[in-house]
């Protein structure tokens, strides 16, 4: 057991090196949503209530950006170069290179959380988070649901070329539907309902009570149930769809 | 160490949905050996190596490797198993150097690192990013990082494929070290000359079937245990004979020749080759299309 938890550790350190030495992926993963929350940011100087809005908001497509999109672009590309057949063929074990992987995105959500924060704190006039206990609560769950999620899609995608395309049609109007940039309320009713049952509107409801209104976890308890019941689909499917290797045609 | 069989196959059966790549295979590897599978593309190679190597489960028979299932995937086989498959990525941002460095720490005991960047002839490029590397190059890191391990076992499948002359007589020279080293091999090749070089004993392998398993220099007992003399005779033609007894045949060609006051010209006695076996071996099925079809899909990769 001490073993795999060390393969843990320097798989992990392997995944920390090689992120940072591939400019493409630190950026769409990494930079991207600081870019538009600079943006926005600029855009709604001056308006405080916006604002409040947009820096939860970026902060939620932070989450899914550095989970889902990451792990479904990189487990496509791995798989599709053989890389993740060739560590199966040696001794370390799939649960310490799944927890590595898993490590590894929540490290990348961790400091983009932090940056999105900071920033809130010194430019957007938001303070502190008051809750940093329900920040945290639904940071994770937010990260186990966009992880499973990101790896399940990566089963659907048949090819690296086709990855992107099907990672942006389920990010961007995902992101748009469930109001980083706005309050969904104030959208029309069928976009609304369909908000609702996504998971990352109830992610930045939880994070903008965590981070801005302070509203209490015990108000967000539906939020987290849509997480989890989003986390719990995705799990079955990234478990249950996992390959090392591509399909033989 | 024990005389167990390093890799012992009995029967082996493998069906993709209707399509059979392996059918009824059987064979041994002895410890220390270098064994040679040989085949043409489609013969169901691949997919008996990596059957061996744990990718694939089985249909029928008995698998045992380093008295091991490979079925159940053990990591103490995964511990002492060295692994090149046919084409296979690596991660493009590490140098050869971090690679193997991270190769090395998943195994009980490694061989030096440097030590393994020379036996792979990769010393000038041990700074370079994989991805700079060129395919001969990546194909020696195949190489490397199947063997940082320090694996008892390693297969190579299809380790030449797509090698200019000097690459193949270094990955020959890589695999003739590791045979010094003691470690038993188990490579697949559908070049003849490759399994003539390298290996104690081949299995000539079709339709997933063995059609004839031995030494390269005795596959020809079973099938054509005849020499093969030739000569060119008074009318100018090249003449073949082939006989199980050189000695007679020779003794009454020569007499004759000098009874006559002449010479036997391009005389010549020959044992059938590899090459000789394989081509009479494979062409007695050659009628088979459908199944040769079948297989093609499935076997390749």
């Amino acid at each position: 057991m001490n073993d795999a938890l060390a393969l843990t550790w320097r798989q992990y350190r392997l995944e920390r090196r090689m992120f940072w030495r591939n400019p493409s992926a630190a950026f769409f993963n990494f930079l991207l949503p600081l870019l538009f929350l600079a943006l926005f940011g600029a855009i709604f100087a001056g308006s405080q209530d916006d604002l409040d809005v947009i820096v939860p908001g970026i902060a939620g497509m932070s989450v899914m950006s550095t989970t889902f999109v990451a792990l479904a672009m990189n487990v496509t590309f791995l798989r599709e170069q053989g890389v993740l057949k060739r560590l199966r063929g040696t001794p370390l074990p799939s649960g310490a290179y799944l927890g590595a992987l898993a490590l590894h995105a929540v490290t990348n959500t961790a400091l983009q959380i932090a940056l999105v924060v900071t920033a809130g704190r010194l430019f957007f006039g938001i303070g502190w988070p008051p809750l940093p206990f329900e920040l945290l609560v639904f940071t994770v769950a937010g990260v186990v649901c966009f992880a499973a999620l990101g790896v399940a899609l990566a089963h659907a995608i048949p090819n690296f070329d086709s990855a992107p395309a099907y990672v942006n049609a389920i990010f961007l109007p995902v992101v748009v539907v469930s109001g980083v940039f706005y309050d969904a309320e104030s959208a029309p009713a069928f976009l609304a309902d369909i908000a609702q049952a996504l998971p990352l509107t109830h992610l930045v409801d939880g994070l903008s009570a965590s981070m801005v209104t302070g509203a209490p976890l015990g108000d967000h308890l539906s939020d987290l149930a849509v997480i989890a019941l989003w986390a719990a689909a995705g799990i079955a499917l990234a478990v249950r769809g996992w390959r090392w290797e591509v399909d033989r045609a | 160490m024990n005389d167990a069989p390093a890799i012992l196959v009995r029967d082996l059966h493998k069906a993709y949905g209707a399509v059979e790549a392996v059918r009824g295979l059987d064979f041994e590897v002895a410890r220390g050996e270098v064994f040679g599978l040989l085949g043409p593309n489609g013969a169901g190679k691949t997919t008996t190596v990596e059957i061996l190597e744990g990718y694939r489960e089985r249909t029928a028979g008995i698998v045992s490797v380093l008295g091991m299932d490979p079925g159940q995937r053990p990591a103490a086989l995964r511990r002492r198993v060295g692994i090149v498959l046919q084409s296979c990525g690596m991660y493009r941002h590490l140098t050869v150097r971090e690679a193997l460095e991270h190769w090395a720490a998943l195994y009980p005991r490694p061989r030096d690192v440097e030590d393994t960047i020379a036996l792979a002839g990769l010393e000038e490029k041990a700074g370079e990013r994989t991805r700079r590397l060129s395919g001969g190059q990546l194909r020696r890191l195949d190489f490397a990082l199947a063997l940082v391990g320090d694996p008892e076992l390693i297969f190579l499948d299809e380790p030449t494929t797509g090698f200019d002359p000097a690459a193949r007589r270094a990955a020959w020279d890589t695999v003739r070290r590791l045979q010094g080293l003691g470690k038993t091999v188990l490579l697949t090749t559908h070049y003849l000359d490759e399994a003539q070089a390298l290996c104690d004993r081949v299995a000539i392998v079709k339709h997933g079937r063995a059609l004839a398993v031995g030494a390269p220099a005795e596959l020809g007992v079973g099938t054509a245990s005849r020499y093969r003399v030739a000569w060119r005779g008074d009318d100018g033609e090249l003449q073949e004979r082939e006989t199980d007894d050189p000695t007679g045949l020779l003794h009454q060609l020569t007499s004759a020749a000098l009874a006559r006051g002449e010479r036997l010209e391009d005389l010549a006695v020959t044992r059938p080759s590899l090459e000789d076996v394989y081509l009479e071996l494979t062409a007695e099925e050659a009628g088979d299309v459908p199944a040769a079809g079948a297989g093609e899909g499935t076997g390749a990769r």
